[in-house]
């Protein structure tokens, strides 16, 4: 996982230990998210950490890849956890969670289905906030370059002298 | 080498911007001994500052200066504030283009002849034809250096070719080939040979792709002749009691305006700048703006019939490996109403890398329709969709006097409606691109909307009559005698390929005329 998202002197027994019950597929804690498995965890500056947890859901929501790991989605909405930028996710979230809860659920983390959730998205994407998280995962999520390898995308080839010498018509199966 | 020119000394030449029409111009001109200034808005970037990686690619070289879009067509809406992917560099676009050096047929430079009237298009024929251009496409193949041109062989086909021309086979296309590209194919020239790294779009790092930006600018240069003036945006063309231009006003790198004086002005700023200039020059004298008495200045906008095609198949392509554009069928370029539509297209090799693939292949999509796509990125091929669009004269570049750029002067608004030429021949042309992929087997396929033009035509258009356009055969605007046109602006209508090779045809053709002019002092 990305060194950037595991925040210092936490151990996975500490985390752990200091977590909360929560929906979907986090742990939140006073002040940080985390994988359930320990495997990364985040420290929140402005941002409630269940507002992180449902924009992180949210983000896979929006562009569900399941080879990705959630550590990359939470690079890619980590930007808004910022003291200018939290009013208006947390009020964004809250317009999330009020939908969920219209549809009968608690919140919009705890839908177990994803085509549930999609709902609500599908419904409020003309929404400014929508737009704003989805325009920015576009570059946010896409362009992380630790992501393509998943996708066999091989990134910059000029400093390994081209593929003239590494595969450019090694196609084999037409 | 570069010689220093008095912003006082008005024997020169300005030239005003240095892509495939200017920088090819100003070297031209330096190289039969005439003086030349050309002022580039951008700033110089050379092979090795170029970058592998798009969108850092893109924040390096795309000009992204402040435009507003109108009209029906779908990029107004995805990126409205980005009607273009063009470059602000010296050497302009002919840093990211991606090399295709395609001569019109013979019967596109005579659109209106050759097609009849069609209902709403404001077609016109060029006046002049292939006989005239074939000398000077044959110097501008050798300048560029065009593969099956000459004696210069064919590149390889990378992955993506390869699938592209087992299916074009396989549906019984015949002209299909790894192009006529504008990329070195052997060691025996000047440049590098291709080393087929992908990345054409973001600047060739090995100097194998011809760009006047490292080609034809230090050439130029190295005449004694040729000053290059680069991060100075021209604001307005300066003209004197007599009609005539005297010189113009740009923003140096300091942000400070200077004046240069000048004998003759050639504006080569792209499709929208060049008109925009135009109209921002508008005085007592133009009160519609110079060399626009027509009122054609900035109409009939042309930026090709475009879309993409992309396949997914049950094994990996790589199509991001080697030349981007090497590529392509012709099979469809000729003019055959039988399909519902007048003109051609032209079907070339296409790869996106994965960060803007997520950007373009359908963009503000989300959802599993569209991840589950890039989930089989490495398994995708893909293929570009180039054809003849219709000029119309509602089509067109005007001043937004709403939206000032960093300098003050009022933004290009660039309006563009599809013409139903336009969307019928954008139907055949994505139906037979996914037959082409079908027919290797493809399991799914993407007809692609058109991304932010890179083609864009017409708004300065070259007429015989004074009255039908702005420029007159050798891109001389009709109302000023010292005042050129340089750019792809001039083009009378677009035809099907695309146009870099002809505008470098028109600017070697433009350079013999004005220095002859000049000697015999006419101009």
């Amino acid at each position: 996982m990305p060194e950037k998202v595991r925040p210092k002197g936490l151990t996975r027994r500490q985390l752990l230990s200091r977590s909360t019950a929560a929906g979907g597929s986090f742990v939140v804690g006073a002040g940080f998210l985390a994988a359930p498995n320990g495997a990364w965890a985040m420290e929140t500056a402005a941002l409630k950490p269940e507002t992180m947890a449902a924009l992180v859901q949210m983000a896979r929501d929006i562009y569900p890849h399941d080879q990705v790991g959630d550590e990359y989605y939470v690079i890619a909405v980590k930007g808004y956890d910022t003291a200018d930028a939290a009013e208006g996710i947390e009020a964004g979230i809250a317009k999330l969670n009020a939908a969920a809860q219209a549809a009968g659920h608690d919140s919009y983390l705890s839908m177990g289905w994803e085509r549930d959730r999609v709902d609500i998205l599908r419904a409020m994407e003309d929404d400014p906030f929508f737009q704003q998280i989805r325009g920015g995962l576009v570059t946010g999520l896409y362009n992380q370059k630790a992501v393509w390898p998943i996708f066999g995308y091989e990134g910059a080839s000029f400093e390994q002298g081209g593929y003239i010498d590494r595969g450019f018509n090694d196609i084999n199966w037409l | 080498m570069t010689a220093p020119f008095d912003l006082s000394d008005d024997s020169v030449v300005v030239v005003i911007g240095t892509g495939a029409g200017g920088g090819v111009l100003a070297n031209e001109l330096a190289q039969k001994g005439v003086s030349v200034v050309a002022l580039e808005a951008g700033g110089r970037h050379l092979p090795e500052d170029f970058i592998n990686d798009e969108w850092d690619s893109f924040g390096q070289l795309a000009w992204t200066d402040p435009r507003t879009t109108s009209g029906d067509w779908r990029v107004a809406r995805d990126f409205s504030g980005l009607p273009a992917w063009i470059v602000k560099s010296v050497g302009g676009t002919t840093q990211h283009w991606a090399g295709a050096s395609l001569r019109f047929q013979e019967h596109e430079w005579k659109a209106a002849t050759t097609y009849g009237n069609v209902e709403g298009a404001t077609l016109l024929d060029w006046p002049i034809d292939a006989a005239e251009m074939d000398p000077w496409y044959t110097l501008a193949e050798d300048k560029l250096g065009v593969t099956r041109t000459g004696d210069r062989p064919g590149l390889p086909g990378n992955n993506n070719y390869l699938v592209f021309e087992k299916g074009a086979k396989a549906l019984g296309y015949r002209d299909v080939h790894t192009g006529r590209m504008a990329i070195n194919s052997d060691d025996k020239r000047d440049r590098l040979m291709c080393q087929q790294t992908g990345f054409c779009f973001q600047g060739c790092k090995w100097g194998a792709k011809w760009s006047a930006g490292y080609v034809d600018v230090p050439a130029g240069e190295a005449t004694g002749n040729l000053e290059v003036r680069p991060h100075s945006h021209v604001a307005r063309i300066l003209h004197n009691e007599a009609g005539k231009v005297t010189g113009v006003e740009y923003f140096d790198a300091d942000g400070n305006l200077q004046m240069q004086k000048a004998r003759i002005v050639c504006v080569a700023g792209n499709s929208f700048e060049s008109p925009r200039l135009l109209l921002n020059s508008a005085s007592s004298m133009f009160p519609n703006g110079l060399a626009n008495s027509s009122d054609q200045v900035g109409r009939n906008y042309m930026r090709h019939m475009t879309g993409s095609v992309y396949a997914v198949f049950d094994k990996p392509v790589k199509m991001w490996r080697g030349t981007t554009m090497a590529g392509i069928i012709t099979d469809e370029a000729r003019h055959d109403p039988s399909r519902g539509f007048v003109g051609g297209y032209e079907m070339e090799t296409l790869s996106l890398g994965l960060p803007f693939m997520a950007a373009f292949l359908d963009p503000g999509a989300w959802g599993r329709e569209f991840t589950t796509a890039l989930d089989a990125y490495e398994n995708m091929a893909g293929m570009w969709l180039v054809g003849e669009d219709m000029p119309q004269a509602t089509n067109r570049v005007t001043l937004n006097t709403d939206v000032e750029d960093q300098h003050g002067l009022p933004v290009a608004n660039v309006h563009f409606d599809d013409h139903p030429n336009d969307i019928a021949m954008r139907n055949h042309a994505y139906q037979q691109g996914v037959a082409v992929y079908d027919a290797v087997g493809a399991t799914r396929t993407f007809p692609t909307p058109p991304y932010p033009s890179t083609h864009n035509l017409g708004t300065n258009r070259m007429s015989e009559n004074p009255e039908d356009g702005v420029v007159n055969k050798w891109g001389q605007t009709h109302d000023v005698e010292n005042l050129f046109v340089s750019d792809g602006s001039q083009f009378t209508t677009g035809a099907a390929e695309n146009p870099t090779l002809t505008i470098v045809a028109l600017a070697i053709r433009q350079a013999d005329h004005i220095a002859r002019e000049m000697g015999a002092g006419n101009i």
